[in-house]
């Protein structure tokens, strides 16, 4: 295969899928599965045969459209009709009524359409743009929407240069939270000496409530591999190694599957399209351990060792893996790339706000009528996630909060609701992008029971190498457990203050640094309630002061 | 072939696919408990020496991550998510019905060998939380009678007149 190659497949691709006047997208990720999307595949491909419409319908297997609360999910998109019809909660029973009257008759069954289309009104989909258009597991899908044609212009008239020149002009910034310019990165894992360089593409994902880079690799493994391909191309390195969660079955599935179709056609190997470019991508996977995505543990994770994170400099630029050059993307950051690559970096950075260009996945859960995963674009307000994009709060109930950033970001009330989603302004207000989490609270939970749950689960999650997070975290935690319990004093507001600045400002990296967020948030915003459970002992949302329940 | 000789070559299989290197020792300690269920303490010397490795840093790795077992798990395995949607939607309760039904705490099996429960934190289908994955079979939206129920099948049905 070489580089015009490429260009035929897609156009193949394209003429063999014209000759299908529907395509039926059934959402196949982690999250539809379990609500039978495999039963509703089948019952498709049955009932399109029963009514003798297999040669004019495409019935696909694909990912997720965001849309998870209402699974299984399917698309029905007919060729000449301007929009899609999404169909929710579909079983076996009702597809023979979508093929019979959407397929046969042409009349889109609406009592089953999703109810909430205004959910994808305020949605901008970049990275998640093949998610739930394509069959994951076909590289000629990828390759018909313009799949892999990036790389082919970076081979054929791109110097690597050229290639970092326009990552730079997109003002891309690391998707995996902490916001690092993307094009300075290259340009100094470019720079550095030592042979050989490597890239690692970071799919630890570890952040709970986080599930994008999940939906990503199950709905598009290919945007992947083209944006390591590009990072390859343009900083020198010929090996890739992607880092992936083994929490994620189907994932790690889909993606083996990826690697080996890429290898098949010389995407991958020794000379790629038969140039002079030589990189392959090899899978690592992770353990259980929410320490292994920060950038300097997930190295020694790949080396085989236990994750502990190590003071940098030297940066991982330099020497990263085995003491080589490395650059270290979270899957996010590289699925963008293909996309700046072919429309160029000026036209990326239009999307967002001036210092935060592009978009952003958001996973959205908790108390919200519209959970799903989302990708907007940067600078949109909480309060149009929340309540436009999100719902609003289920069961009458009334919004208390909103946790953005995992378990180690912050705790935001509803009067920072108009806050622009960007890193500056989520930092300033003491939370951070993180991966992607927006949990959102209501009035029936505890702020401070919140609060102790992600100090449990750092406290958990800490690694022990620095005295500050092994040791901080176990006394916030003591502290918590105190006020939770009747057993505490008014003083005890002061030392968690005290003690998660001092673990935030002296632990050694990104998961000591963050983790007293939630305790510092809450303490800022609901200080009512640490005064409530220490004065009165009592908890306005019966979560506190219970009895334990289990008997030996 | 006795079945310890067939774990045994399979093991051997994954450390020559893995070429014997080091940094293959995650991978090779996922195989190794998919092919024992766990990881005894005579699985571990052996692949220390197999990767030329100190038994130490293999333990080290092997207690550092959370999904390896170090200890046989039970017949049945009850895996709650203790992320922070599952959380948020309750999944607290159902762990607590489980313990009192099944007199069995988080990280423990019950004395028969029967059940284990773990936790875990976070599967990723946060969108359907709570979660709550019982054997292979993941439990979405779940509620505190269906996973009783499920477990109470799952065991044999023999749980079922006790409650």
């Amino acid at each position: 295969m070489n580089l015009s190659d490429i260009q035929s497949i897609a156009e193949q691709e394209v003429d063999f899928q014209r000759g299908f006047t529907h395509r039926i997208n059934v959402c196949c990720s982690s999250g539809c599965v379990p609500l039978g999307a495999f039963e509703v595949l089948k019952a498709f491909q049955d009932a399109v045969k029963e009514f003798g419409v297999e040669k004019e319908c495409k019935v696909a297997k694909t990912g997720c459209f965001g849309t998870c609360s209402v699974g299984p999910a399917v698309i029905v998109d007919t060729a000449g009709r301007t929009r899609p019809s999404l169909y929710e909660n579909v079983t076996r029973e009702k597809v023979r009524k979508i093929v019979q009257d959407h397929i046969v008759l042409g009349l889109p069954v609406k009592e089953m359409l999703y109810k909430n289309a205004v959910t994808f009104k305020k949605q901008h989909r970049l990275v998640l743009r093949n998610a739930g258009r394509i069959d994951p597991s076909r590289i000629q899908d990828y390759i018909a929407l313009g799949g892999y044609s990036a790389i082919v212009k970076c081979l054929a008239t791109m110097t690597p240069q050229g290639a970092i020149y326009e990552v730079s002009a997109s003002r891309l910034r690391g998707r995996g939270g902490a916001g690092f310019s993307t094009g300075q990165k290259w340009g100094l894992v470019a720079r550095a000496h030592g042979s050989p360089k490597y890239i690692v593409a970071n799919l630890d994902e570890g952040d709970p409530g986080v599930f994008a880079n999940r939906t990503l690799a199950e709905a598009d493994p290919h945007a992947i591999i083209e944006g390591m391909l590009i990072a390859g191309y343009a900083t020198g390195a010929s090996k890739g190694y992607l880092y992936i969660r083994s929490e994620y079955p189907l994932a790690i599935q889909t993606l083996q599957k990826a690697i080996t179709q890429a290898r098949a056609i010389s995407l991958l190997g020794n000379s790629v399209l038969e140039t002079p470019f030589k990189f392959d991508i090899e899978l690592r996977f992770g353990a259980g351990a929410f320490v292994a995505g920060e950038e300097t543990a997930i190295l020694a994770s790949v080396e085989g060792r236990r994750a502990m994170p190590r003071p940098r400099p030297p940066y991982p630029a330099n020497s990263g893996l085995w003491g080589k050059p490395t650059l270290i993307q979270n899957v996010e950051t590289l699925a963008n790339i293909p996309q700046i690559v072919l429309n160029g970096g000026s036209w990326f950075a239009k999307i967002g706000t001036k210092r935060c260009t592009g978009t952003k996945c958001f996973s959205l859960t908790g108390k919200i009528n519209n959970p799903g995963l989302i990708e907007v674009p940067m600078g949109i307000t909480l309060r149009e996630v929340v309540f436009d994009i999100g719902g609003g709060i289920p069961d009458g109930r009334k919004f208390k909060a909103v946790l953005v950033g995992g378990p180690s970001g912050g705790c935001l009330p509803e009067t920072l609701l108009d806050l622009p989603i960007d890193y500056d302004s989520l930092t300033k207000a003491g939370a951070i992008m993180g991966s992607g989490g927006i949990v959102v609270i209501d009035d029936t939970d505890c702020m401070v029971d919140t609060s102790k749950f992600f100090t449990d689960f750092c406290m958990d999650e800490s690694c022990g190498k620095c005295t500050p997070c092994r040791a901080g975290l176990a006394r916030v935690k003591e502290i918590y457990d105190g006020i939770t319990s009747g057993n505490s004093r008014l003083e005890d507001i002061g030392i968690l203050e005290k003690t998660g600045s001092y673990i935030r400002e002296a632990s050694l990296c990104g998961l000591g640094q963050t983790a007293p967020n939630p305790v510092l948030t809450t303490l800022r915003y609901f200080k009512d309630e640490y005064l409530e459970h220490i004065q009165q002992k009592t908890c306005r949302a019966g979560k506190c002061f219970r009895k334990e329940e289990v008997s030996e | 072939m006795s079945a310890s000789e067939t774990r045994r070559n399979l093991l051997e299989k994954v450390m020559k696919e893995n070429g014997h290197q080091q940094s293959a020792l995650l991978e090779i300690l996922h195989k190794a408990q998919e092919i024992y269920g766990y990881l005894g303490k005579e699985l571990l010397t052996d692949i220390s020496q197999s990767l030329n490795l100190p038994p130490s840093t293999v333990y080290g790795v092997a207690t550092f991550y959370s999904l390896f077992k170090l200890t046989e798990p039970g017949e049945h395995i009850v895996t709650g998510c203790l992320g922070t949607a599952c959380y948020v939607k309750g999944v607290e309760e159902i762990m607590r019905g489980i313990e009192s039904e099944f007199k069995v705490k988080r990280g423990e099996t019950t004395h028969d060998k029967k059940l284990s429960l773990f936790v875990t934190r976070c599967i990723g289908a946060c969108a359907m939380a709570p979660n709550i994955v019982v054997d292979e079979e993941v439990i979405s939206k779940a509620t505190k009678e269906v996973v009783l129920g499920k477990i109470r099948v799952a065991l044999g049905g023999l749980k079922v007149e006790s409650v």
